[in-house]
């Protein structure tokens, strides 16, 4: 019985894809809305029976489907498992997957490529499901590629926009590099240990010594593809792009789901990680990074949902900040409480451009609370959850974050700058709140004309997102109230060897009330700035010196380009243009002539005349006696 | 007494090779299909020389038995192959080989 | 004396062989042919294969040449019509067929002369003894044969009708 919920989990989605992606574009959207969204509604009802029966103290659940690669040594099933940190992200994936496909039916109304959006979507809970589901590092890549073809596909789902299929294009080869590196860890697991299977590299690896060259490497490379996936510094440049697809899109795969895959192949691996603690300070460093130089990005953007990608990819940084200092379960709890409060918050900006008919500059935008009240309340939920407000879900897992990262062994300056981080992050945050919902209406005549609050469809998964984010952290109390931890103690079975650490109750204290009160006065200011004094950001031709810098990202793109795309493109111009003409083609060519001139001597040969074949005949008949008695 | 006691074996071998090849350079030679068709008459007899002398010296009758076997095949040829020459010089006119030059590209 | 026969018979073997490549006349080819046969048919009289001797003159020299004579009445060839080879052509042609004695001759050189036993059974080449050969071992090839004759009869037939149109 398990094993068959095990199977259907994934199976559901997969049959809604079939079943939507072969209907035309006149199928009656009831009907899809009941396939896809029913199929993953059941596949989250089996997700909760199999949570709790972990909860009450299961073992993981296993379901071999059948035997996949039996190669000499090498034996790979295509299997599943569900443990602990798999029912949780199946909880997200399904959970929060419904609400997107309930709210994508008010969204995409007027799309007439109905079926093929919810057929990709559904082709996305699928590879998710896969990826997170596999018991081997196979599974795991063939989901962790397959969501990067729904991405891609999702992206580009406008394809007649070539702006759209570009950033396409670009979120696919960006994450082929950091695939790359996911591909190059899984060689050397099983060079290494012999095995792919997580349960027998983790056995084996949890014997192996601490600070291992090779499993040092392996973390690397294995880290480099979570770069790509999960959108950190290098490989963070997709990610601001992807949101040229529909807005849902961006909710479901580029905030709450897919790119937390990054985080949970780490939090999977973390027997590894837990070896190589060089590996764990570059995590740390880079998730860092990623956090403040994103957040800065943030500050200085006018659309609503660059706004949010900004935040993600710095949310993302906190989450690997987490995982780098050996905070595993920490790093699952940001991925649980951001998915729900950064889905939220891009369904609310979704429900916005919904209103104003497509606009997305909040610049544009302005005094929104009035005509929108239940987008405007949940968003500012959510804006209060990311900011991390007591008691919202945001403050608990970001301060749990904090409080980890101070406790790290030489964490200090980490600390220093995540805790700037979450200013900024507050004040960004702030200031698109204010300037989306309060002041006066920026607009133009006809969209004021068009305003409007969302149908049902959309506002009941904003509201439901909106309690969740709202009380999320419940599940992850600090020390502080002598509750028990639930996550970390449901956790516990997946998590091996790591180090603990524990902060003391005063500086968590300590830390409640400082945030508490920078917040506070962030939020203060914010309101100074953009709603009583109604400063609006100036056009992007108009920023000067470092906001400009900012404003343009930093000009990351274009470094990118110029230091790769150009020498690349001059490279396969100058293949184009004289390798490819006069080598391939010239050796081709060459075959060709010779073949040509060659048959044109020997078929003189041919001349019809029986006599001289009788000739031939002979003349080889003393050739084959001089060779048998004479060379032989 | 037997004769190839007297003149040995060897003999039969130069008559064969001398015979075979006369009719190699007889179909060479000539150009009418007819007696190209007897050299090749003439080299089988070569053959069927030696096929007889070896089973006499062996004392066994199958190298007799296949010599009937060649002269049945010999006659099966020759007919199909008179026939075939036939046909030709009804449409070409001529059994000369050089007419024959359609063999080709 | 068989030394001689056997001698006599080789010198007019090799001479009526060459005179059927050589003779300008395709009948006279033919007649040398059939002398030729007669020739071999003598060496198996004196290999003591008498049943081959016979069949072969009935066979080749009766059948077959006949044949052969046959035709070239038929297609009345007799005149010498044959254009002759360019000279070049008639030295290749020799200078082949020598090429190839030569290389038979210098091959069968080394080879020995096998001492045999002189009192061979002087009764196998006859017909009672090849015909229980024959029907008991070769009974398979033997039916086989008839087989192909029947289809070359055919086809014989079949190529020499006239077209209709």
């Amino acid at each position: 019985m398990d094993s068959l919920i095990v199977l259907l989990i994934p199976l559901l989605p997969l049959i809604g894809f079939i079943i939507s992606g072969t209907l035309n574009k006149q199928a009656n959207h009831t009907l899809i809305n009941g396939l896809t969204c029913g199929s993953v509604f059941v596949s989250f009802l089996l997700s909760v029976i199999l949570f709790y029966q972990l909860q009450s103290g299961s073992a993981p659940i296993s379901y071999k489907l059948l035997n996949w690669i039996y190669v000499g040594a090498l034996k790979l099933d295509l299997s599943f498992t569900v443990d602990a940190l798999s029912s949780i992200m199946l909880l997200i994936i399904t959970g929060i997957g419904f609400l997107i496909h309930v709210y994508s039916t008010g969204y995409m109304h007027d799309e007439p490529d109905y079926a093929r959006f919810f057929s990709y979507l559904n082709l996305f809970v699928f590879f998710m499901l896969l990826l997170v589901m596999g018991n081997n590092f196979v599974v795991m890549f063939v989901g962790w590629e397959g969501v990067g073809l729904c991405s891609y596909l999702l992206i580009g789902f406008w394809f007649k926009n070539n702006a759209y299929n570009d950033a396409a294009k670009k979120a696919f080869v960006m994450n082929r590099i950091g695939d790359l590196g996911f591909l190059i860890g899984m060689f050397l697991i099983l060079n290494k240990f012999g095995s792919l299977n997580y349960q027998t590299v983790f056995d084996l690896a949890s014997h192996a010594a601490t600070n291992d060259p090779t499993i040092t490497v392996i973390c690397i490379c294995l880290f480099i593809g979570a770069l790509g996936k999960s959108a950190q510094i290098p490989l963070y440049t997709w990610l601001p792009d992807a949101m040229a697809g529909p807005t849902p899109v961006s909710a479901l795969i580029h905030a709450a789901t897919m790119v937390t895959a990054g985080i949970y192949m780490i939090v999977r691996t973390n027997v590894l990680y837990t070896l190589s603690p060089d590996a764990g300070f570059l995590v740390a460093v880079m998730g860092v990074a990623t956090a403040l130089f994103a957040a800065t990005i943030g500050l200085k953007q006018n659309d609503i949902k660059k706004v949010l990608a900004y935040s993600t990819v710095s949310q993302l940084g906190y989450m690997f900040a987490a995982l780098g200092v050996g905070a595993y379960e920490t790093g699952m709890f940001h991925v649980i409480t951001h998915a729900f409060f950064k889905a939220l918050l891009f369904l609310c900006a979704g429900s916005v451009i919904h209103a104003m008919s497509g606009e997305q500059d909040i610049r544009s935008m302005g005094g929104l609370r009035k005509k929108l009240p239940i987008t405007h309340i949940t968003f500012f939920i959510g804006t209060l959850a990311i900011s991390g407000f007591p008691p919202f879900s945001g403050f608990f897992s970001k301060d749990e974050i904090l409080a980890k990262v101070h406790e790290y062994n030489g964490g200090f300056m980490l600390f220093t700058i995540l805790a700037i981080t979450s200013v900024i992050t507050a004040f960004y945050m702030f200031r698109l709140y204010w300037l989306t919902f309060w002041g006066n209406f920026r607009g133009n005549s006809h969209q004021a004309s068009h305003l409007h609050e969302s149908p049902k469809s959309i506002t009941i998964p904003l509201i439901l997102l909106a309690v969740f984010a709202a009380s999320a952290g419940l599940i992850g109390l600090p020390h502080l109230f002598h509750a028990p931890h639930l996550l970390n103690n449901f956790l516990a079975p997946v998590i091996i060897n790591a180090p603990t650490l524990e902060a003391s109750a005063s500086f968590e204290i300590a830390l409640i009330v400082v945030s508490l009160i920078v917040l506070a006065l962030v939020t203060y200011i914010t309101y100074q700035i953009y709603v009583a004094k109604a400063r609006i950001p100036v056009a992007d031709a108009d920023e000067k010196g470092i906001s400009k810098w900012v404003a343009n990202k930093y000009y990351i793109d274009e470094l990118y380009n110029a230091l790769i795309t150009q020498p690349l493109q001059a490279v396969s111009t100058f293949a184009n243009n004289y390798i490819e003409k006069y080598v391939i083609d010239g050796t081709v060519n060459s075959f060709r002539w010779l073949t040509n001139t060659g048959s044109l001597l020997i078929r003189q040969i041919q001349t019809g005349s029986i006599g001289l074949y009788i000739f031939g005949i002979v003349i080889g008949i003393i050739c084959m006696f001089v060779f048998k008695f004479y060379l032989a | 007494m037997n004769i190839i006691s007297e003149v040995g074996i060897n003999s039969y071998l130069w008559l064969a090779a001398i015979l075979f090849s006369i009719g190699v350079m007889g179909v060479l030679f000539r150009r009418n299909a007819i007696i190209i068709l007897m050299c090749i008459e003439l080299m089988l007899n070569a053959v069927n020389i030696l096929f007889v002398a070896f089973s006499v010296m062996h004392n066994n009758p199958a190298g007799q038995i296949m010599v009937f076997f060649i002269m049945a095949v010999a006659a099966a040829e020759v007919a199909v192959g008179l026939a075939i020459l036939i046909l030709m010089y009804r449409n070409m006119g001529s059994v000369d080989i050089d007419t024959m030059k359609k063999l080709k590209w | 004396m068989s030394v001689i026969a056997f001698y006599i018979l080789t010198v007019l073997c090799i001479f009526s062989a060459l005179m059927v490549v050589f003779s300008k006349k395709p009948v006279h080819s033919v007649l040398y042919t059939i002398f030729c046969f007669f020739n071999i048919a003598g060496h198996f009289l004196l290999l003591n294969a008498q049943f081959l001797a016979i069949v072969h003159i009935i066979v080749y020299a009766g059948a077959i040449m006949v044949l052969f004579l046959f035709t070239i009445m038929f297609l009345n060839l007799n005149a010498e019509v044959e254009p002759h080879k360019s000279n070049l052509l008639k030295v290749a042609a020799v200078v082949c067929g020598g090429l190839l004695l030569l290389i038979l001759v210098s091959c069968l050189k080394g080879a020995e002369n096998i001492p045999v036993n002189p009192m061979l059974d002087t009764q196998m080449g006859m017909v009672k003894n090849l015909g229980m050969v024959l029907y008991n071992e070769y009974m398979l090839p033997f039916e086989m044969l008839s087989i192909l004759f029947l289809s070359a009869m055919v086809g014989a037939v079949l190529l020499g009708k006239k077209e209709t149109k």
